[in-house]
């Protein structure tokens, strides 16, 4: 019969079609698998001989070597803002009031009130005090009333050993350096910002021109030659001190020990690398 | 030109960085439309795998509402990147702490998942137009047929089982999918706003809601335009589904409300000055008391009194179209309110949506609308009217 002889030929073309669609997934899937493997494989061999994954390749410095700490001392700091200007110089931020990777708190609690009054340098009376969001002041907006208490509070990326950013980032652009410092890999960065939300310190920002998430790297490209970062080279007072764990007799090591230091929001399980000294209970 | 990012203006203390808000009405569309899709995709199941016969009308008509919006979902978010053509970063090198990576690939899964299933579906009508239709159309169809002509019973009996299958594992992938968004925002412990155990939960009831309440609409819509009667039996499973569903969202929304305030963390009275001032609008009057109170007493009442006919589309109608208000109302309260109260705990902030711009509130709507385009493409290559073969295909081509 040539109906049933059709639909044999129909039904044999069908298997046909379904086992080759079948291999076809077959084939892509064992090639998925295949690229995974060899690409792990790859990674695990580099890191045998380099020491690390995606180990930087930077002329004499070995980064298994190191573990970088920062501290603050905040009954030194005046609020000159200077960090902040070495900082957006250096680093090449965003010259406004709403991207930093680094800034200054004050807290200042005035005669009868229980809680801190608390700016930045962002806030708009100290733009409009300093005349432009490109320069950094504290106006003197509590002279006429009783303080208290004040004091400065220099923020910046805590590095954090447990860093929530790198937890949600979904391509791992951003990721935590052997050395202990989170970088962005800013070429493989798809901008989705998801980190921006994820860090509690709100240390992250997102560079509209570049499409890519920033932050402060503790001035990376410095502290790999041996140099200082640019806001612990300006301060004035050396409320800002940044070193080498790994070296007992670092600046650093010698904060942490002589001082009794704590750190931020300790309550998200971050693990924060920047130690604080003189700060109260509102600071977070 | 439109500036490359737009500052909100704040009370109290917020962080310098705080004043751009990251996530704007694209990322509010985002999850409204995994969660149509959710919803969407429920009623077809219901029909599918748990053989509510009424919803025959509607099943397949659900699962093509499904499908247009999932084919729009990464669209808001691909706007959204600083580099969507490194979108696929995600996939390529996945992170696998990320709950955006892990979703990319959900979302891949289920979207392959619901073309498969519409596909067996609507298989007799695709042979049958691949047989008889000339032209584009024609080869469009038989490119569609794969190379399969068979409707022969035992075909027939194994497309019913894939569809069953399907059906069956799209539930959770359907679901899952939308829990997971739901995850992206609960699981940030930066913010007192979504870090909620409940928020996955929450997510996915009143993902559920806006699909059934999407499908009423829809079908009712339908049923104005090509000029026959509406199914009442029908409509009125879609009703008490919506019914049911909404009880759980409220439930589970006010008991995340409750705990947020009871617990009283640092920042909760920040989050209580914003609740009391400026979510008075969009949270208590268009979400809660015109978008889910109004709806549920309207259907109790519908539903007590028995009531049919005329006044029984009005009703329900009216009730999932403010449905539909409140859960998008929901989202942008989650997804934008979360941003104006500041990681600080000390202040609040005002997001301020531009109109134009990629990340403008016209570039949302658009996207919102999209799957509505798609779906009338679709309707006509896929007419879901009519699902028995005896009506779909003429007795020659069997």
């Amino acid at each position: 019969m040539e109906t049933e002889e059709q639909l044999e030929k129909q039904q044999r073309e069908r298997r046909n079609f379904l086992s080759c669609l079948g291999s076809a997934v077959a084939c892509g899937a064992a090639a998925v698998m295949a690229g995974t493997v060899l690409s792990r494989a790859t990674a695990a061999v580099r890191a045998a001989v380099t020491g690390g994954p995606n180990r930087p390749a930077i002329p004499g410095y070995d980064w298994t070597k190191h573990r970088w700490a920062f501290g603050v001392d905040a009954t030194k700091c005046i609020g000159c803002l200077r960090c902040v200007e070495a900082c957006k110089r250096e680093n090449d931020v965003p010259a406004d009031a709403h991207h930093f990777r680094t800034w200054v708190e004050r807290y200042v609690y005035l005669e009868g009130e229980e809680t801190a009054r608390v700016d930045s340098q962002a806030d708009p009376v100290n733009i409009a005090a300093s005349g432009s969001e490109g320069e950094y002041r504290f106006a003197d907006r509590y002279k006429d009333a009783k303080v208290e208490k004040a004091f400065f509070v220099p923020k910046l990326c805590n590095q954090c050993t447990n860093p929530a950013c790198v937890q949600v980032c979904p391509t791992g652009a951003t990721y935590r350096t052997e050395d202990g410092v989170v970088l962005i890999d800013h070429a493989y960065c798809i901008g989705c910002q998801y980190c921006v939300q994820a860090c509690p310190y709100g240390a992250r920002y997102f560079n509209a021109e570049k499409g890519v998430s920033d932050k402060c790297t503790w001035c990376y490209h410095r502290i790999t030659k041996g140099l200082q970062p640019a806001c612990v080279e300006v301060c004035p007072v050396g409320a800002r001190i940044f070193g080498d764990r790994e070296d007992p007799q670092s600046p650093i090591n010698q904060f942490i020990r002589d001082n009794q230091v704590q750190v931020l929001k300790r309550e998200t399980g971050n693990s924060p690398n920047v130690f604080y000294v003189g700060i109260d209970k509102e600071v977070s | 030109m439109e500036p490359l990012f737009h500052a909100a203006p704040f009370t109290g203390y917020v962080y310098p960085n705080e004043t751009i808000i990251a996530w704007t009405a694209l990322i509010v569309v985002y999850p409204y439309l995994t969660g149509l899709v959710a919803g969407a995709f429920t009623i077809s199941s219901l029909y599918q795998v748990f053989g509510f016969r009424q919803l025959r009308p509607v099943a397949h008509f659900a699962l093509l509402v499904s499908l247009s919006c999932m084919i729009v979902v990464p669209l808001p978010l691909l706007l959204h990147l600083g580099h969507p053509e490194r979108a696929f970063n995600a996939m390529i090198t996945p992170h696998a702490t990320s709950a955006f990576a892990i979703f990319s690939y959900a979302a891949a899964f289920y979207v392959s998942l619901l073309i498969l299933e519409t596909w067996f579906v609507f298989r007799p009508y695709i042979v049958h137009q691949a047989q008889h239709r000339q032209g584009v159309l024609g080869s469009l169809y038989r490119v569609l047929s794969l190379g399969s002509y068979d409707l022969s019973e035992k075909a027939m009996r194994y497309d019913r089982k894939w569809i069953f299958a399907l059906a069956i594992i799209g539930i959770p992938g359907a679901h899952g999918l939308h829990g997971y968004v739901g995850f992206v925002f609960g699981s940030l412990k930066s913010r007192e706003w979504w870090s909620s155990d409940l928020m996955p939960a929450i997510f996915l009831f009143s993902a559920i809601i806006s699909g059934t309440a999407l499908v009423i609409v829809l079908y009712v819509l339908s049923c104005k335009l090509r000029k026959i009667p509406i199914d009442l039996s029908c409509l009125k499973v879609m009703a008490y589904a919506l019914w049911g569903f909404m009880m759980f969202t409220l439930l589970l929304e006010g008991v995340e409300f409750a705990s947020l305030v009871y617990r009283g963390r640092e920042g909760t009275q920040v989050i209580m000055e914003y609740v009391q001032g400026r979510l008075i609008v969009p949270f208590f009057i268009l979400q809660f008391g015109i978008g889910s109170v109004l709806p549920i007493a309207t259907i109790t009442f519908l539903i007590w009194r028995g009531i049919n006919g005329k006044a029984l589309i009005a009703g329900v109608t009216a009730s999932a179209l403010l449905v539909l208000l409140a859960v998008l109302m929901m989202r942008w309260n989650v997804v934008i309110g979360g941003q104006e109260i500041a990681k600080t705990g000390k202040g609040l902030l005002a997001y301020h949506p531009a109109i134009f711009g990629r990340e403008g509130l016209l570039a949302a709507a658009s996207v919102l609308i999209a799957p509505f385009v798609l779906l009338l493409v679709m309707i006509r290559l896929f007419p879901p009217w009519e699902q028995e073969p005896s009506a779909a295909v003429p007795a020659s081509a069997r």
